[in-house]
């Protein structure tokens, strides 16, 4: 089972998603930001970073790159594809995905381990989960905070494609300020999902909050082989 | 490349023949004697450009001439066997330490003080720069940051000023590098008003055949600049923010701050990395202060030949750069490199596949000199050793500073000190919410610890720990310390007492300590009093490292902290780095509720008490108060409780490790309960009876070499054996509680962890989020 992760100028989480990949039982296989070919890969992460800086808009320059030229219409046909906050951010620069992704509302990058309740255990990526399953990953970004229009967030909660969100302690604010606290959401298809915290930190015991990010992985090693 | 003359280049052959010439040395900022020497070296005045040259090399910042006199102590105490670790010293951009299986780790503090002050955002963010750009040019991959920040007192209105900026600079450098940050220090006290410190650290690692060293050899070899365009930003910025202080009517220095852009550092990384895994690099020097001065010297003086530069070659943002502008930026981003022209291919094939710009600007030659043409134009003819290495060096009057026996004389004996139970509480919880003490989460959730995915332990941690191999799980820990208020009251002692604090840190994560970096941060050198301050700090290090048995691997020192005629505290920053086999089993500082399946682990106190107040915790917070003589140091002491630590972490004997420093055993009792969440039982009868103090000094006393560890029930037999097997004493003072939702202490309070945690949690945001 072959996972390709996009290297980019700029992307840091690359060898974490690398390294999750072949801790699920995948191989791991890097694509290079500037070769149009996905390599025959079964499914792609888009890994987190500041691809290209982000000094623009984050992901407004990686959606150009070549690699995105084969990946968008391969995700459009249905291979999975993870974005992983700026793998999100690109997502939703290409459209693949709804919304769009801005500064945090205070303004100042956040690092933290954030609880999730997992809303949509169907996706190519969060089969393995229950749904309605709380899990807690690596939270870190600046420009964090999912933003779309009423009708765009309507649609996505009326269609099940909210796939998680942050849970907020009675009275508190979830940690970007992202409308409805949406953490994550899917497209109609179910095999491109994006989200801002990183299941690729919570991996491995000891370094990090938990195990609860490998299923994310093993979710698409059985999806790929069910499809 | 289109060539542009110069209008009015002060050529070699011109200055040879315009010896009159009034040349602006002094505004440079060197001294009549310095320019006759620089005259005498070359046999005639110096070109524009040679005099720039000279003025940054030879400022104190990069020539430590203030300094270099002391810092010979370092070597003088490091033997044989301190050296067997040490694969390479003092000199380079970084110190290299031996961590066995074939690892050799790289790591080094840095400074970056003035500019942080001056350009908050981007000071701090291109100290990081900085420290990592070292880092990487001794071949590592660099694996982790930290920074060790100083503010002045946390309501003044510049520390508003400048905090934020720096906290924001260190995080969207460090994070946008993608380098976990692992550690560090907020201290806030009112002598650094006007003096913030920004320490930056970084730690990096390679197989110890990839070192790389800065020197340029091999007659015919190609000198290459690459990364980031050479800009007008930081011109002077060594000579003229470094060595000089911060007066009211100074003039307005902005310009002379770098500006930052991390995406092209962590290209310029990476670039790196495949450059040196493909061998085309003979020598590699970053180009940091002083810019192309600093690294075309360097590498000339450690090679074994001259080289010739042209610097029309150079790639410029501002064409409008003068000759002796392009020799002084501090540009960010730049490496240079020594490569065999048969290399030079594949070189260029690597850097353009990552979008790096390179350029062949010299070659080594078969001579002796640093020749610098514009063109057909010779602008400079220098020795390189006269520039990099033999810079002139000054031994400074020093004289024990007046006002110390007053200090001294000044104990704490007579404080009013709390009375009962609740005076105990009361004094633990504005301990909690001082501003040195208080949770600093506000500040390091802004940093991403998690990138790379190999860290163990950060902050609130007593050490960083990262993963180095991730097959065997071998990894390091580092723990940065310095009390300044120790080290103000003895600058000797002071100086060891962070030494062993950081030491104590690292061997409480369970990591054998093995070598330091230092940053040693003071005021003016011409201050015959902080001069001595600096002598004493140094020789308390040098000594203290020879009695631990690790060396010094570098450093750096940072002079002129100071505005008008007040200097900062003496800050000599101690940071230690040590190894692990497998950092899967370090020890993290929290109670577990349970541990396998058993609750109530014994918790175990390591070390005695004796009524030591002087530059304490408490005194500051309860009284404002600041006199007397710190802790005693006892580095026998600690090394033997180092080694308690590290064995009981390696046979698994202890869940949980912290070490007592500011603020004693209640405030690392309140924040390994904190840690997790779980409370603790404690009793303090039996060790005050046998160390002979009261509850109140057991409780908030800073006595060194001390630990508290949570041991669990099947262990505790072999770990009191442990101690006793070298007489360290040991007591058994409580239970971890994961039940009671509080720390108590019997007989005197009980503090529900709620209550503690909003004390200690409120500090910052109340101060920094509501802006």
């Amino acid at each position: 089972m072959r996972i390709g992760v996009v290297t980019f100028p700029g992307s840091l989480d690359d060898h974490d998603a690398r390294r999750a990949v072949r801790i699920a039982g995948g191989e791991p296989v890097t694509l290079w930001h500037g070769d149009d070919s996905l390599h025959e890969v079964d499914a792609v992460v888009l890994p987190g970073g500041f691809s290209y800086g982000d000094y623009l808009r984050a992901g407004a320059i990686a959606r150009f790159a070549p690699v995105m030229s084969a990946l968008v219409p391969a995700a459009k046909g249905g291979l999975p594809v993870l974005g992983i906050c700026n793998g999100f951010q690109i997502l939703c620069e290409s459209h693949l995905l709804p919304g769009a992704m801005i500064q945090n509302d205070h303004r100042t990058f956040i690092c933290r381990d954030q609880p999730l309740r997992v809303e949509n255990a169907t996706t190519a990526w969060t089969s393995d989960f229950m749904p309605g399953e709380e899990i807690t990953i690596v939270l870190k970004n600046q420009d964090g905070q999912y933003v779309a229009d009423e009708s765009t967030l309507d649609e996505l909660e009326g269609e099940g494609r909210v796939t998680f969100r942050y849970i907020v302690e009675e009275g508190g604010r979830n940690p970007n300020g992202s409308y409805r606290d949406i953490a994550g959401i899917t497209n109609k298809r179910g095999n491109v999902v994006g989200l801002m915290p990183h299941p690729e930190h919570s991996i491995e015991e000891g370094y990090g909050p938990s195990l609860d990010g490998l299923k994310f992985f093993t979710s698409v090693l059985k999806s790929v082989v069910n499809a | 490349m289109t060539f542009v003359a110069k209008p009015n280049i002060d050529t070699v052959e011109h200055a040879s023949t315009t010896a009159d010439t009034q040349q602006p040395w002094a505004a440079l900022g060197l001294k009549a004697d310095e320019y006759e020497r620089i005259r005498e070296i070359l046999g005639r005045r110096p070109t524009i450009a040679e005099l720039a040259m000279y003025s940054v090399m030879w400022s104190e910042h990069c020539s430590y001439k203030s300094s270099k006199v002391h810092l010979a102590q370092f070597s003088e105490n490091t033997t044989d066997e301190m050296n067997e670790k040490l694969l390479v010293g003092i000199g380079e951009n970084a110190g290299v330490v031996d961590i066995g299986d074939g690892w050799a780790v790289t790591f080094k503090v840095e400074s970056h003080n003035h500019p942080s002050y001056i350009e908050p955002y981007q000071g701090a963010a291109t100290g990081v720069g900085g420290i990592v750009r070292d880092i990487m040019s001794m071949g590592a991959r660099p694996i982790a940051v930290m920074d060790s920040l100083r503010f002045g007192a946390i309501d003044h209105a510049d520390t508003l000023r400048v905090l934020p900026g720096i906290v924001a600079g260190v995080g969207g450098y460090g994070n946008c590098l993608g380098l976990p940050n692992i550690g560090g220090e907020v201290v806030f006290d009112s002598c650094y008003q006007g003096n913030p410190l920004v320490n930056a650290l970084s730690v990096g690692k390679m197989r110890i055949e990839d070192i790389h060293l800065a020197k340029a050899s091999g007659v015919g070899n190609l000198v290459i600049l690459f990364g980031a365009k050479t800009g007008g930003d930081g011109i002077g910025g060594v000579s003229v923010l470094a060595s000089e202080t911060f007066d009211a009517d100074g003039p307005a220095k902005r310009p002379a701050v770098q500006v930052g852009d991390p995406f092209a550092e962590k290209v310029l990384i990476e670039c790196c990395l495949d450059l040196y895994a493909a061998h085309v690099v003979d020598g590699i020097q970053d180009l940091g202060g002083a810019g192309l001065s600093c690294a075309t010297s360097e590498l000339a003086s450690n090679g074994d030949g001259g080289m010739r530069v042209w610097l029309d070659r150079v790639p410029l943002r501002d064409t409008s750069l003068r000759v002796e502008e392009i020799l002084m930026s501090e540009s960010q981003e730049r490496m240079m490199a020594v490569v065999e022209p048969a290399k030079l291919e594949e070189f260029m094939a690597i850097t353009q596949r990552w979008d790096v710009e390179a350029t062949v600007v010299g070659e080594v030659t078969d001579g002796k000199h640093l020749e610098v043409f514009w063109g057909d134009e010779q602008i400079i003819d220098v020795p390189p050793r006269s520039v990099a290495h033999d810079g002139p060096i000054y031994n400074r009057p020093m004289a024990r500073p007046a006002y110390l026996d007053a200090l001294q004389g000044n104990v704490p004996d007579d404080l009013a000190r709390p009375a009962d139970g609740e005076g105990l509480k009361a004094a633990l919880l504005s301990l909690m919410a001082s501003p040195n003490l208080c949770d600093k989460s506000w500040i390091t959730n802004q940093y991403d610890r998690y990138v790379m995915g190999n860290t163990a332990l950060a902050m609130p941690d007593d050490s960083g720990v990262v993963r180095v191999d991730e097959e065997t799980g071998r990894g390091v820990a580092i723990s940065t310390d310095c009390n300044s208020r120790y080290a103000k009251l003895d600058p000797y002692a002071g100086a060891q007492l962070a030494l062993a604090e950081a030491y104590r840190n690292v061997a409480t994560a369970g990591a054998v300590p093995l070598a330091i970096s230092d940053c040693l941060n003071f005021g003016s050198p011409e201050d015959p009093g902080v001069m001595w301050q600096f002598a004493e700090a140094v020789r308390g290090i040098a000594q203290g490292c020879r009695t631990l048995g690790i060396p010094v691997t570098g450093g750096n020192v940072s002079l002129y902290n100071q505005t008008g005629d007040v200097a900062i505290h003496p800050t000599p920053l101690v940071a230690v780095l040590g190894v692990m086999d497998d950092v899967a089993r370090r020890t993290p500082s929290g109670w577990k509720s349970t541990v396998s399946g058993e609750s109530g682990q014994a918790i175990y106190l390591l070390g005695t008490t004796a009524d030591e107040f002087g530059g304490s915790a408490w005194t500051q917070v309860a009284h404002d108060h600041l006199g007397g003589l710190p802790p005693r140091v006892d580095l026998e002491r600690e090394r033997q409780l180092g080694e308690i630590l590290v064995n009981a972490s390696r046979d698994g004997l202890v869940v949980a490790a912290h070490d007592l420093s500011e603020g004693g055993l209640a405030v690392a009792l309140a924040e390994a309960s904190l840690r997790n969440g779980v409370g603790a039982r404690i009793s303090l009868d039996e060790v005050c009876e046998r160390d002979g103090v009261d509850p109140f000094t057991l409780l908030f006393s800073e006595s060194t070499a001390r630990a508290i560890v949570a041991v669990p029930a099947t262990a505790e037999a072999r770990f009191t054996d442990l101690c006793k097997a070298t007489g360290f004493a040991q007591a058994r003072i409580g239970v971890v509680d994961g039940e009671a939702g509080a720390l108590g202490v019997q007989g005197h309070f009980t503090l529900p962890l709620d209550e503690l945690r909003t004390a200690h949690t409120s500090t910052l945001p109340a101060i920094f989020a509501s802006r």
